[in-house]
């Protein structure tokens, strides 16, 4: 019944309330919205090209991933040589034709080439005998890492602070040493190699870019003109190089400033270049997030007599973080992928210790580079995979206690 | 009336406020002009007038919000002066409640109350705890305490603003257009916590345009325009008998709806 609402009118009875049409939930719902509507409107000439258009594009774009996707499992899984019992090296990951076992036209990973150079591209040239001592680093850092991401975990805060506070001198007592006195003798940095380097340049650059980065982004704003040019300076100077180019400065140019005879790591070089890059940049991201807070809550803060640091600290930087959280991430996300431009001052990281594998000559096929890329790149995805992921819980999750 | 008798005795000798020759300027544009004004302990003083007129900025004066370049202002014996310490002083015992209600969205309810006693004056949680509910009880929403501010309504929202600044306990309250950014239905629920607080003898200038609560409980009605105190009276006076040409054209203008 329908009734006529341009008279005057008194309702008598309410409107039903009634679930939602079926065809707008579910699976079901969800192509109906998303690919049939956008395929079956033939209304008229313009939305029937459209519609044709858009059918043949899925279509195609289906096709195509699948064909790449089929391509990597029957490159990595299928046609891929799994193991090497009687230790032939190269010939097993060979065609007949140059030399090997398989037949001719074969194209497939190689695992055991990625065995075999596992313990080099995870530790580099670590001492045999010292491993232990980076198996528990490692071992303490997940551990700690999956504590903090669940958020029931008891005394989360306590670990989140041994984390960026113990966990640091603990893991370079236990790379560097200490001393053959107490078991743990000196391990040169060149010695290091492979994810040990990465994760240790990675990690460095994340934990000590976000404190500088929120230091640096408060200059910026500061009301002393001297730390406000102090710091944009410093934030313009770093962010208009290129890291090699820090890198490079940093292996070559340094020691002609420093005074003969003093010498400083290379790895510590890399990890202050790249962190000093990495917080310039961290310094604009979290200057963005201070910018969109309101000018109200810098005057309820201050009208209740918070002072500078605690009103920052206890105010502004809470809100303005949780603002930028996917800027923050990116920035982490970009230096961890950055971190592979180490390898210019002959640090070996992940890739720099694939690249010396590949070099290896036992192990020569047309197949050794691709599989060692493919872990690397694999590595590299999973591990900024995680991050992106976690950055998006966190997201939800202070979104809902926020808003 | 009667009442307003009665509140008006609370009002001492006692001078709490004084702003002496106080001048102000954004730029160039002269936005205070020689303001005078003593307030005793107690006294409930409304101002008025048209917008930029500068009422915002005179009272955002007396907490060093912003900051005036000529004459005295004297805030319970101290003087606000570039000395951050005195700032900070005068900021302890001046409370103050803005248009925007200005909560902190990132914590709940009872964490924007109890956030300055623990931080500022160092009160123990529990104290500031107790502390706060007691407030948030006499602003009528203990009930929200575990919500965030997001989660509340306008009308809600400034009520816990108001609290929030009582829960410093301070010696005098300042409100910038409290009801001004309020759905019409809200702006009672938030008048009637304000009457509630001058009827405690709280010392409070209130920049609002509710002319029904400024005869309710002012000692002191102020009308200002272009950054100056052009008229006050005592409210009856000031609504009945307005003197300047300027005070009864805004008068017909906010009265008029
Ligand atoms: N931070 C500022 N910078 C420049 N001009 C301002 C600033 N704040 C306020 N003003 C100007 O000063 C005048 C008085 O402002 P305000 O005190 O907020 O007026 P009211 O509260 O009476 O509406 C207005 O003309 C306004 O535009
Ligand atoms: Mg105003």
């Amino acid at each position: 019944m329908k009734t006529d609402h341009s008279t005057a009118y008194v309702r008598q009875e309410d409107a039903p309330l009634l679930p939602p049409p079926r065809n707008e939930t579910g699976i079901i719902g969800w192509f109906n919205q998303n690919i049939l509507s956008l395929i079956n409107d033939f209304s008229g000439i313009g939305a029937a090209i459209r519609s044709v258009l858009m059918a043949v594009g899925t279509l195609a774009i289906l096709y195509y991933s699948a064909h790449i996707l089929w391509a990597l499992i029957d490159f990595a899984i299928i046609e891929a040589v799994w193991s090497d019992p009687d230790e032939l090296k190269r010939v097993v990951c060979t065609t007949e034709i140059a030399g090997g076992i398989q037949h001719n036209g074969w194209h497939g990973a190689c695992w055991p080439l990625a065995t075999a150079k596992m313990k080099f591209l995870i530790y580099g040239a670590y001492p045999a005998e010292e491993l232990w001592r980076v198996n528990i680093t490692g071992l303490v850092l997940i551990i700690g890492l999956v504590c903090l991401m669940f958020d029931r975990m008891p005394y989360r805060m306590h670990i989140g602070i041994s984390m960026l506070t113990i966990f640091p001198v603990f893991a370079y007592i236990m790379l560097v040493g200490l001393g053959d006195w107490i078991g743990l003798p000196y391990v040169d940095t060149r010695d290091w190699g492979g994810v040990l380097v990465t994760l240790v340049v990675a990690l460095t650059g994340i934990i000590a870019s976000l404190p500088l980065g929120v230091v640096l982004a408060l200059g910026r704003q500061s009301n002393m003109p001297a730390v406000r040019y102090l710091c944009t300076g410093f934030i313009e100077f770093w962010r208009g190089i290129p890291l090699i180019t820090v890198l490079f400065m940093a292996s070559v140019a340094l020691p002609l400033f420093l005074p003969t005879g003093v010498t400083i790591d290379n790895l510590l070089r890399a990890l202050i270049g790249v962190t000093l890059f990495a917080s310039a940049y961290m310094a604009e991201v979290i200057r963005g997030g201070l910018q969109a807070i309101d000018k109200g809550q810098y005057e309820a803060a201050d009208a209740l007599g918070l002072g500078y640091w605690k009103s920052m600290r206890l105010i502004i930087l809470p809100q303005a973080l949780t603002y930028v959280i996917p800027g923050i991430v990116n920035t982490f996300i970009g230096l961890f992928k950055d971190t592979t431009l180490v390898a210019i001052i002959g640090l070996f990281d992940l890739l720099g210790a694939a690249q010396a594998a590949i070099n290896d000559a036992g192990w020569s096929s047309p197949v050794q580079a691709i599989t060692l890329y493919l872990l690397v790149a694999t590595f590299y995805f999973i591990c900024c995979f995680v991050m992106s992921r976690y950055s998006m819980r966190l997201e939800r999750k202070l979104d809902r206690s926020n808003r | 009336m009667a009442n307003n008798a009665k509140l008006k005795k609370q009002g001492s000798e006692e001078i709490v406020i004084s702003m002496n020759g106080v001048n102000k300027w954004f730029g160039s544009f002269h936005v205070l002009r020689d303001i005078n004004l003593n307030v005793h302990k107690g006294e409930r003083i409304i101002i008025c007038g048209p917008s930029g007129s500068g009422k915002s900025t005179v009272i955002r004066c007396l907490n060093a919000l912003e900051h005036h370049q000529g004459g005295d202002i004297n805030i319970l014996g101290v003087t606000l002066d570039n000395n951050v310490h005195n700032v900070e002083t005068v900021r302890r015992d001046v409370g103050m409640v803005f248009q925007q209600f200005n909560l902190f969205p990132h914590l709940s309810i009872l964490e924007n109350c109890i956030l300055a006693p623990t931080w500022v004056k160092k009160m123990p949680r529990a104290e500031a705890v107790d502390l706060a509910m007691s407030l948030l009880e006499r602003v009528k929403i203990p009930e929200q305490a575990h919500k965030y501010p997001g989660q509340l309504s306008g009308g809600q929202q400034q009520r816990v603003a108001i609290a929030r600044a009582l829960c410093m306990q301070p010696e005098i309250m300042l409100f910038d257009e409290p009801t001004s950014a309020l759905d019409p239905e809200m702006i009672k629920e938030v008048l009637d916590v304000m009457v509630g607080l001058a009827e405690t003898g709280m010392t409070m200038i209130c920049v609002t345009h509710e002319m029904g609560f400024a005869r309710k409980v002012a000692d002191r009605v102020i009308f200002m325009d272009e950054g100056q105190i052009i008229e006050q009276n005592e409210p009856e006076a000031f609504f009945s008998k307005p003197k300047s040409d300027r005070t009864k054209l805004f008068l017909s203008q906010v009265l008029s709806h």
